[in-house]
């Protein structure tokens, strides 16, 4: 299956309901101001924010009043291509080189994936031939040191790890270390899930970014921001306090084959200009997926 | 946790107060509010609909009551039809039957399924049974360590999954286990999955033929927006749930999940996840869900977790001492760690009615910071300094600052406000609460 038949499949719930909603707008009747107003719901019903929404509508009529749009394909087209030109800017990979070692930061809150995404990234980075290291460390949950060390057998690569309970700062600073002596190209740091609305916790996530700076200048490269399509909005404000709070560099949105909202990543991608670097849209390796714009609002509108 | 939707009513109901009466146009306004406070609380359009219409018929109803006001009146009508979405009673977690019961958690995954199995093996302990974890998930790595250890944590026995690689067959011999081991309730902790899964869900289905569950509870998180409906939709077509557990509402989650699910599924929120520690799990209560998006506090919940945490035969002690005039910083310290199991000082405070605007107002981190301070002080005075406060000199003050890692100005400062606090007690034990001045109800 190509990429693009991949993001399909993850978006169907969410294209679907978007899709039979225009059609049904539009069905046999001639398309006026109301019409337009009826696919902005439908577009904000589908998570896609209000202001976001907005403009693609302002754009949309434009359009029409040109008399580029009479039919619902156009309207599909159109709107792709509008969904596209909001969704480029945040198309970046990560910026792979520079210094080694690139030093990832992952967090999030609890549940959204965080450890799976950074086996599945991991993989990635083994399969271009750099050596990763991973460091755990999420030393509050039970059994996280566990579960990021089996990923870490199935790709063969190390883990760094302190005892359950100990500082997550320490672990940071050791994975540091040992990034250095070994020479590895990527090092992963796996942390805690915290909600954002904890400021004690993001205090922690603030000192373990200090140690790491600290020890490499300009480390660590990325703040790697992993939220759950099936929180929908809530998403957008957890990408925001944690923004504000550690400055993230990139977003992987995961589980969006989860959910029929996945028009919440507009507002993300309009109001918080941040680069999502990966969409996640199944539970297996490859189905974690560059986020590419143009694949993206395709799959979001179009059957074909 | 409601906190959005709270504030948003609120403002509704001043706009109300103005009124003599109720009428058609003066809750326009309010309704209209109170469907955007809704929406944008992610709960269904649908079910939003529904309560609007309800409201409106019994608000322009002829239940006029002479003793109260139209706003107030107005509140009372959306707290009672709130009720009636939430619930309006807690159901409480079924496990009564011939053991072992057997209670299957299911839900998508992250949604704090694992965790939840540990707060609800605890939470019935301290009901008096006894619980066996059984972990089920073989796909997710380290999830049965995860279970394990968390078992460990709380000393509640886990079944020991050892090679069995399929999750119906963990099911029919973790019950035969617990059966021959005597624990009365076996709780089975399954493997994340979508809904929309149908492979997945199978095994789900099947597992709960052969487990034969009292209870079928669907764990979901309360962060989940629109979506939560079709998911509970969902679960209980397919598989048959008896109630439901909403975890992490101590986040800033808008809570429609909670006020749907009920009105879509026609099933209980029985239980709720309130925090990461493994006692944070509660009934849910719906009138108390209520009153808190209301604002009217949730007094009750405050009362009965005190009455869980305080040990009565120190407070009987403690009641003596004050009025002998024995109060010492020992005490004191008692005081705070009693406090300290109640919850945090901003969870406490949110349960009070009409204190949530001072949410905004008070910096709680700074506040459990000086506690914490206080309680480090404390700790590094010896038995002695402690019972006899009065005997602590320049050196014993520099001494106590270096172990507890503060300043001799905060052993100063804790000093003198203890001597203030005995004063304050004595006058307290022999006036009764015409002694104590406002500002310590306040503190």
């Amino acid at each position: 299956m190509g990429l693009l038949d991949k993001i399909k499949n993850g978006l169907t719930k969410t294209r679907e309901q978007l899709i039979t909603r225009i059609e049904w707008i539009v069905q046999g009747k001639p398309l006026n101001e109301d019409s337009f107003d009826e696919i902005e719901e439908a577009l904000i019903l589908a998570d896609a924010g209000i202001e976001t929404a907005e403009i693609l509508m302002t754009r949309l009529k434009e359009r029409w009043k040109r008399g580029h749009i009479k039919t619902t394909e156009d309207i599909k087209r159109c709107m792709a291509e509008e969904i596209e030109k909001i969704l480029k800017p945040v198309e970046s990979p990560m910026p792979m080189d520079g210094k080694r070692p690139f030093i990832i930061l992952t967090l999030g809150v609890n549940g959204v994936g965080k450890t799976t995404t950074i086996a599945k990234i991991a993989k990635i980075f083994c399969d271009n031939g750099k050596s990763v290291l991973l460091g755990a460390c999420d030393t509050f949950r039970a059994a996280a040191i566990e579960q990021l060390e089996v990923w870490a057998k199935r790709l063969n690569i190390d883990v760094v790890k302190h005892k359950e309970g100990s500082d997550p700062a320490a672990v940071a600073y050791d994975s540091v270390k040992a990034s250095l002596a070994r020479g590895v190209d990527v090092l992963i740091l796996d942390t805690a899930g915290r909600l954002h609305t904890k400021t004690n916790l993001m205090e922690e996530m603030k000192k373990i970014k200090r140690v790491v700076s600290k020890e490499i200048d300009g480390a660590p490269q990325e703040i790697l921001l992993v939220v759950d399509a099936t929180n929908g909005q809530n998403a957008i404000i957890q990408a925001k306090t944690f923004n504000d709070a550690l400055n993230v560099t990139g977003l992987v949105i995961t589980k969006l084959d989860g959910t029929a909202k996945g028009g919440f990543i507009l507002p993300i991608a309009h109001s918080l200009k941040i680069p999502i670097r990966y969409i996640g849209v199944g539970e297996k390796f490859d189905d974690l997926i560059p986020f590419t714009a143009s694949y993206f609002s395709h799959a979001m509108l179009e059957n074909g | 946790m409601f906190e959005k939707l709270q504030e948003r009513l609120e403002t509704t109901f001043k706009k109300l107060r103005g009124y003599g009466k109720l009428s058609e146009d003066n809750i326009k306004d309010s309704l209209r509010e109170v469907r955007v406070a809704l929406l944008e609380a992610d709960v269904n359009y649908k079910v939003a609909k529904d309560f609007l219409e309800k409201i409106k018929e019994k608000a322009l109803g002829a239940e006029v009551l002479t003793s109260i006001t139209p706003g107030q009146q107005f509140v009372k009508i959306v707290y009672d039809e709130l009720c009636e979405l939430l619930g309006r009673v807690n159901v409480p977690v079924d496990v009564s039957g011939s053991p072992p019961v057997a209670v299957l958690l299911a839900g998508l995954q992250g949604s704090g399924k694992t965790t939840t199995a540990g707060k609800l093996a605890l939470f019935l302990r301290k009901k008096g049974r006894k619980p066996l974890l059984v972990p089920s998930d073989i796909y997710r790595p380290a999830a049965i360590e995860q279970l394990t250890k968390i078992g460990n944590q709380i000393g509640i026995s886990t079944f020991s999954v050892k090679d069995i690689k399929s999750p119906v067959t963990i099911c029919t011999e973790a019950k035969a286990y617990a059966m021959k081991n005597g624990f009365d309730t076996v709780i089975v902790d399954t493997a994340g999955r979508l809904h929309i899964n149908d492979e997945m869900v199978e095994e789900l289905i099947n597992q709960k033929k052969v487990l034969n569950p009292k209870e079928t509870l669907l764990v979901i998180d309360s962060m989940t927006g629109q979506d939560a409906v079709g998911i509970a939709k969902t679960f209980h077509e397919r598989l048959g749930i008896d109630g439901v557990i909403l975890t992490k509402l101590d986040g800033d989650t808008r809570g429609g999940a909670a006020l749907s699910i009920r009105a879509v599924t026609g099933r209980p929120i029985k239980l709720i996840g309130i925090g990461e520690k493994l006692d944070a799990l509660e009934p849910f209560h719906p009138e108390r869900m209520a009153s808190r998006i209301l604002g009217m506090g949730d007094v009750i919940s405050l009362v009965e977790k005190a009455q869980e945490v305080f040990d009565e035969k120190k407070a009987r002690e403690f009641e003596k001492r004050i009025r002998k005039d024995e109060f010492t910083l020992e005490d004191f310290r008692d005081q705070i760690k009693q406090m300290k199991k109640l919850g945090s000082l901003e969870s406490i405070i949110s349960m009070f009615p009409g204190l949530n605007k001072l949410k905004g107002a008070i910096d709680f981190q700074a506040a459990e910071k000086d506690i914490k301070k206080i309680e480090a002080i404390i700790n590094s005075m010896t038995k002695k300094e402690r019972l006899y406060p009065h005997i602590i000199d320049g050196s014993r003050r520099l001494r106590i600052s270096k172990g507890s890692g503060t300043k001799v100005q905060d052993v100063n400062d804790l000093l003198k406000k203890y001597a203030e606090t005995k004063k304050m007690i004595k006058k307290f034990a022999k006036g009764g609460m015409k002694g104590l001045p406002k500002q310590l109800l306040f503190r």
